[in-house]
């Protein structure tokens, strides 16, 4: 931690941090438990409705994995992780190839997020004239870029990627652009919010000091926002990763049994195998397919895991 | 049920090759494996391996990519692994796209046979006019399109018309009692019919309503839409006493426990949906060709002529393992000269 000094009120910041939260949180419940009784049965109502809703999400996702693990138990296997697909022997199926084609799609999904989302977000936060029309513009783009449906990706991968300018054809680098496309909006606007939380003291305190815009950014500011950037990357990867829809125009196939390759020939993905399975007639197809989201959640949590160790490393409060 | 679990058996062992060797070359441990299996079943075995084994299988390369609906898809990939065991050094992928959208990159150029539940439409035969794409369409395998009621229900045979009372556009029939002339008891009458069908965008829905209901796409509209997802129709089918659906051949096969296949009467009298019938065409009019469109572009290689060889060839224990019905002799035939004309030999 030999950048410490750059911070150079990292002590007394935490303090002020834990002031302000502890003060709102004084606030709020002196407000929705003291004075009469209306204000208490208010509180206790508002109270219930956060609690319900955090125990709907959290019902919500124990169902789906217990759902999984039930359903895909026979097949929880290493056999599951390292054989091919198998649709004449279904029972010794594996997910090895879709496995191999989610790295690789993710990872080139990571590769291209994180410096074009993250160069966007110090652009439009640090250099860009928010009193700029266009800017602003470019600024509303971006986050009704982030409501748009992936299918409506898929058919821009399909026109303008796999065919068109870029003329990759369908190969799961196709498929990386075109999921960086669809998650690049998350990362830019939790990049900026991760920016926009860097104390503006850090930032003049480096240009007092003598360093250019640039030197303030890269040295101080953004180390200072990198767990924001992170969360942003974990946000965009989970999103990424359980996308089929646009991965089935931009020619994810249902079935491949050699390993991917990045810039030629077939590959597939978890989730379009698992949508593909879930459909068949056949009961051990469908067991594979509940197998095949424990697989996916493995993978999901190992990706993100790294990007969580990173975050908690430079994590930093003021 | 046996003899289908034994071809599945005999196939894994090719399959089985294929996933070793997957996993770090011919070592000890993948040999002892595939021999295990292999020797279970190695009669059956000889008979899948040897028809597609005149020529030396390991020599040829190149690569095929399919593509299409979602009927046909499982069929495709069932005999690319079966294909790949013969002649690994062709990797061959199947994707589902559906017939559409599949056809729509098939008349591009960019895959190698389009797998279709129906046959191609004007507007796609356009487009691969447009691109210079000259195609056939080779039929794989034969479906029976199944009419599905409850185990419960009474009714055992359908006739065409009452099919299309019940589902043609602007039907107003809502019990069962309201079809004429179906042989129900009395207190069977008032059960409400609730109908389940495939999303306007499958193969199967063109199909069905063009034979039911004399044009294509024309249907009530208060019907369940299950999407693409036949599994949906027989759960519901299975749980409600007046339900009834429709689905292709292989969903019906894989649930005979829940759910109950209705003959059907296209003027003939009544015909079982079974795989007999519709090898000898009476099945109909709910029997049914799937069919792998080919392409001369694709057909100029010489691995893709020997994965539609093989196809063909090998049809019923590809049928058998994906659930459909094979082709008989004369249809091997015809699409075996299909095959070698589009080829140019």
């Amino acid at each position: 931690m030999s950048d410490d000094s750059g911070y150079s009120s990292r002590v007394a910041m935490p303090m002020r941090t834990r002031t302000a939260v502890g003060g709102a949180r004084e606030v709020t419940e002196a407000l929705l438990s003291s004075g009469d009784r209306k204000k208490k049965v208010r509180g206790i109502i508002f109270v219930s409705i956060l609690l319900l809703g955090l125990t709907t999400a959290l019902l919500a996702i124990a169902a789906m994995i217990t759902w999984a693990f039930i359903a895909g138990w026979p097949r929880l296997d290493l056999s599951l992780f390292t054989n091919v697909p198998s649709v004449v022997l279904p029972e010794n199926a594996g997910y090895r190839t879709a496995i191999l084609g989610t790295l690789y799609v993710i990872g080139g999904v990571i590769l291209l997020i994180v410096p074009l989302g993250v160069g966007a977000a110090i652009y439009l936060e640090e250099f860009a004239n928010p009193r700029n029309p266009f800017n602003r513009f470019v600024d509303l783009n971006i986050q009704n870029l982030a409501g748009v449906p992936s299918i409506v990706f898929g058919i821009l991968g399909l026109a303008f990627i796999v065919r068109g300018p870029l003329s990759l054809g369908f190969v799961a680098a196709a498929g990386s652009l075109t999921l960086a496309l669809l998650v690049l909006p998350t990362v830019i606007l939790a990049s900026r919010e991760a920016l926009r939380a860097v104390p503006s003291s850090i930032r003049d305190g480096s240009l007092a000091l003598g360093a250019t815009v640039w030197q303030a950014v890269s040295k101080q500011v953004l180390p200072a926002a990198f767990p924001g950037v992170l969360t942003g990357v974990i946000l965009a990867v989970a999103r990424a990763i359980g996308e089929a829809a646009p991965l089935l125009l931009v020619g994810a196939v249902t079935f491949v049994t050699f390993d991917p390759s990045f810039f030629e020939g077939g590959y597939s993905t978890l989730p379009t195998m698992i949508y593909s399975y879930a459909k068949r007639p056949q009961d051990e197809l469908q067991t594979l397919a509940a197998a095949g989201v424990v697989v996916m959640l493995v993978l999901l949590i190992l990706i993100n895991s790294v990007a969580i160790y990173l975050r908690n490393r430079f994590e930093r409060t003021w | 049920m046996t003899s289908r679990k034994k071809l599945a058996v005999v196939a894994g062992a090719l399959g089985m090759s294929l996933v070793l060797a997957a996993c770090g070359g011919s070592d000890s441990s993948s040999e002892t494996a595939a021999e295990d299996t292999t020797a279970t079943a190695e009669e059956t075995a000889a008979e899948v391996v040897e028809e597609a084994t005149d020529a030396a299988g390991g020599e040829l390369t190149g690569a095929i990519n399919l593509d299409g609906s979602s009927t046909v898809g499982p069929l495709t990939e069932v005999a690319a692994e079966l294909f790949m065991g013969q002649f690994p050094g062709v990797p061959t992928t199947v994707a589902i796209s559906g017939t559409g959208g599949g056809f729509e990159k098939f008349c591009n150029g960019e895959t190698d046979g389009n797998n279709a539940s129906r046959q191609i439409k004007d507007e796609e035969i356009a487009n691969c006019e447009a691109n210079g794409i000259a195609y056939d369409n080779i039929t794989v395998a034969n479906d029976a399109l199944t009419i599905l009621v409850n185990q419960d229900n009474p009714v055992q045979c359908i006739t065409v018309e009452q099919a299309n009372q019940i589902w043609g556009d602007g039907s107003t029939v809502a019990t069962w009692g309201d079809v004429d002339g179906l042989d129900i008891p009395a207190d069977f009458a008032s059960t409400p019919i609730a109908l389940y069908g495939p999303g306007t965008d499958s193969g199967t829905f063109d199909f069905f309503t063009e034979v039911i209901n004399g044009e294509e796409g024309s249907i009530r509209i208060d019907y369940t839409s299950i999407g693409e997802d036949d599994n949906a129709a027989v759960q519901a089918i299975s749980g409600d006493v007046g339900a009834m659906g429709y689905v292709p051949f292989t969903y019906y096969q894989e649930s005979l426990d829940l759910v109950k296949g209705l003959e059907i009467d296209g003027g003939n009298g009544c015909v079982a949906p079974e795989a007999a019938n519709v090898s000898n065409g009476t099945y109909s009019p709910l029997g049914r060709a799937l069919y792998v469109y080919a392409s001369d572009v694709a057909l100029s290689r010489p691995e893709t002529v020997e994965f539609f060889n093989f196809y063909i060839n090998n049809s019923d224990q590809i049928a058998e393992i994906a659930g459909a019905v094979g082709l008989t002799p004369e249809q091997k035939e015809e699409q075996l000269a299909k095959v070698a004309s589009l080829s140019g030999s």
